[in-house]
């Protein structure tokens, strides 16, 4: 725990002494209430059929949302860990810890898991799966597949995998591709889908849903960890002068960037609250038993269950 | 539309600012981070106090621990101007019909308002000339300097930008080079000159220098930025893009700035020195 958090320290160290790119100016963003409703009404006429998302607190077109995210996700590829450390004062891993305890994957007999973790291009989650099922169940056959839309972060966990004992294992894969629609993983194929801190950054949430439903085998389980909805008023108010105060200024001081640290947290914020996920969960076809969501911290974080029908 | 929904249009644009309204400038009312008021100027991030506190300190620390962060540089500077000094400066900027017109025209320095081919073929030891070669000397381009977002006046955010744009022409005019003596020096110079906190502040960094940096600090090139910087007129006054052809030597005199030791030179010639000394020691 003590290295941990020393090689921690190493790399919050190191990436103060990054050489910062410059950033190109963004457009106007209105960031009032009101004058944000009133320039997306205005973004609705100019856009006029084309499908409308949000980016953010932006009103953008869809086909713009997946190029937007991309360039957040390049620009933060190398500092990430770092970021998330200091955003969430460590607490990432514990969730993550907590995420992979609880599905517990491995099997302590006979066939390994096949998971799919999507838009999990640095790798958190893929390699604490393949340790718990290593180390705790015995499991030297599960393997995992990681899914990314960006290349950048994808590059990533191949660095990190390069330097795991996973290395020249065959347990681990990397896959370049859109979690809405993925033709080259077979339907009925996958035993655990994840994706941790992801699906709040896709364009289309119903069908990567859709597609989950699809490549998992009947009983396999589909979990998400996402930033979700604070319950109570009080810490939610400190919470929230936290994310939208304290994110953006740590972005623009260790990874010199403002603007996709703003984007990170206003994406939180456009984030439906749990029972409102619990419903797409559910309409995509999964099986939500029980509550269907597990808070963590007060609900800064929460897992998503669900299973397909058999 | 029915003559009702006129009405409450009416009314909510009375109530609430419009989109043109949006783009007068914010008022200086207590916000939160939650409510920001809408930006003056593309890019404009309004801060709170303690947002531009932290700002301040972060920044001062990491570009202190990194002083190649010139992203950190920048923001130090516009945290620490507000409200008074940048106020000052602008307002110098006012006093002088140069520095009036200057704000009236808004000349941008980029690469492609300055064109390095065009600089490179003017006379000898013109302003430009002298400008281009520095560029090159040192490696630069007029495209590295990050836009100003923290500055609530959108005029004195256009100051901000300027003095930034023109830095490196304050490197031509006095031959500073940019590693960090040389930077410290010019940092200095235009402390005396435009009043700025971050001029300043930056001079902290003076105790991560060598031992015998710190002495030619001291020694020469301080002495020197505070009697040119105090005793010169004020540099963001100068319209750079009309004095491009004006002997470097001319200007020199006319806005009274003596250029310190070659500062390059004094280093290269040390370094030649200490190799013989040491040769000298082996044979």
């Amino acid at each position: 725990m003590t290295t941990k958090a020393i090689a921690c320290g190493r790399t919050a160290w190191r990436s103060l002494h990054y050489f910062a790119k410059r950033k190109k100016c963004q457009p106007i963003v209105y960031r009032c209430f009101w004058c944000s409703i009133r320039q997306s009404q205005k973004t609705e006429e100019r856009i006029g059929d084309g499908r409308i998302t949000h980016f953010g607190f932006e009103t953008i077109s869809e086909a713009q949302k997946e190029k937007k995210v991309g360039a957040v996700f390049s620009s933060v590829a190398s500092s990430y860990d770092t970021m998330n450390d200091l955003m969430s004062l460590g607490i990432h891993r514990i969730w993550k810890d907590h995420f992979v305890r609880s599905l517990n994957p491995g099997s302590t007999s006979g066939k390994g898991w096949n998971i799919l973790d999507v838009a999990g291009g640095t790798g958190d989650i893929a390699f604490r799966m393949l340790d718990h099922a290593t180390q705790v169940n015995g499991d030297h056959s599960t393997k995992v597949t990681i899914a990314d839309i960006n290349p950048d972060m994808l590059a990533e966990g191949k660095k990190r995998a390069l330097a795991s004992k996973y290395a020249d294992t065959g347990r681990l894969h990397f896959v370049l591709g859109n979690a809405e629609s993925m033709p080259s993983m077979p339907s009925d194929s996958v035993d655990l889908y994840t994706v941790a801190f992801g699906i709040r950054n896709f364009t289309n949430k119903d069908a990567a849903l859709r597609e989950a439903f699809r490549v998992l085998r009947p009983g396999g389980v589909f979990a998400c960890l996402e930033f979700s909805h604070v319950n109570s008023t009080l810490f939610n108010a400190v919470y929230k002068r936290w994310s939208f105060g304290a994110i953006p200024l740590i972005g623009q001081l260790v990874a010199g960037d403002r603007d996709s640290y703003q984007y990170l947290v206003e994406s939180i914020e456009r984030f439906p609250a749990q029972e409102e996920f619990r419903a797409m969960i559910g309409d995509a076809g999964f099986l939500v038993p029980g509550l269907g969501y597990e808070n963590l911290s007060g609900g800064i974080a929460s897992i998503h269950r669900g299973i397909k029908p058999l | 539309m029915p003559r009702r929904q006129k009405d409450l249009v009416l009314l909510q644009s009375i109530f609430r600012p419009t989109s043109s309204s949006c783009s007068r400038q914010s008022s200086s009312r207590e916000f939160s981070v939650l409510s920001r008021p809408p930006p003056n100027y593309p890019g404009h991030v309004p801060l709170t106090f303690i947002e531009r506190s932290a700002l301040a300190v972060g920044s001062a620390v990491t570009s202190l621990l990194n002083p190649r962060r010139a992203d950190m540089i920048a923001a130090l500077g516009e945290a620490t101007a507000q409200p008074f000094f940048i106020t000052k400066l602008r307002n110098r900027m006012l006093a002088s019909p140069t520095g009036r017109r200057i704000l009236r025209d808004r000349p941008r320095i980029t690469s492609k308002t300055m064109s390095l081919e065009h600089l490179r073929k003017l006379p000898e030891n013109s302003v430009g000339r002298t400008y281009a070669a520095w560029l090159d000397r040192e490696g630069v381009s007029p495209d590295t300097r990050d836009w100003v977002r923290y500055i609530d006046n959108e005029e004195e955010a256009y100051v901000m930008q300027r003095y930034r744009e023109c830095h490196d022409f304050y490197h031509a005019l006095t031959g500073l080079p940019i590693f960090v003596e040389g930077e410290i020096g010019l940092k200095a110079f235009e402390f005396a000159n435009t009043g700025l906190p971050m001029t300043a502040l930056s001079l902290v960094a003076i105790v991560k220098l060598k031992p015998q940096e710190r002495q030619r600090m001291f020694n020469t090139y301080l002495p020197w930025a505070f009697s040119n910087g105090l005793g010169s007129v004020d540099l963001i006054n100068i319209y750079w893009e009309e004095e491009l052809e004006t002997d470097v030597n001319d200007l020199r005199a006319r806005l009274g700035i003596e250029p310190p030791p070659d500062l390059r030179e004094t280093r290269q010639k040390l370094r030649e020195a200490q190799k013989r000394a040491s040769k000298d020691k082996t044979t």
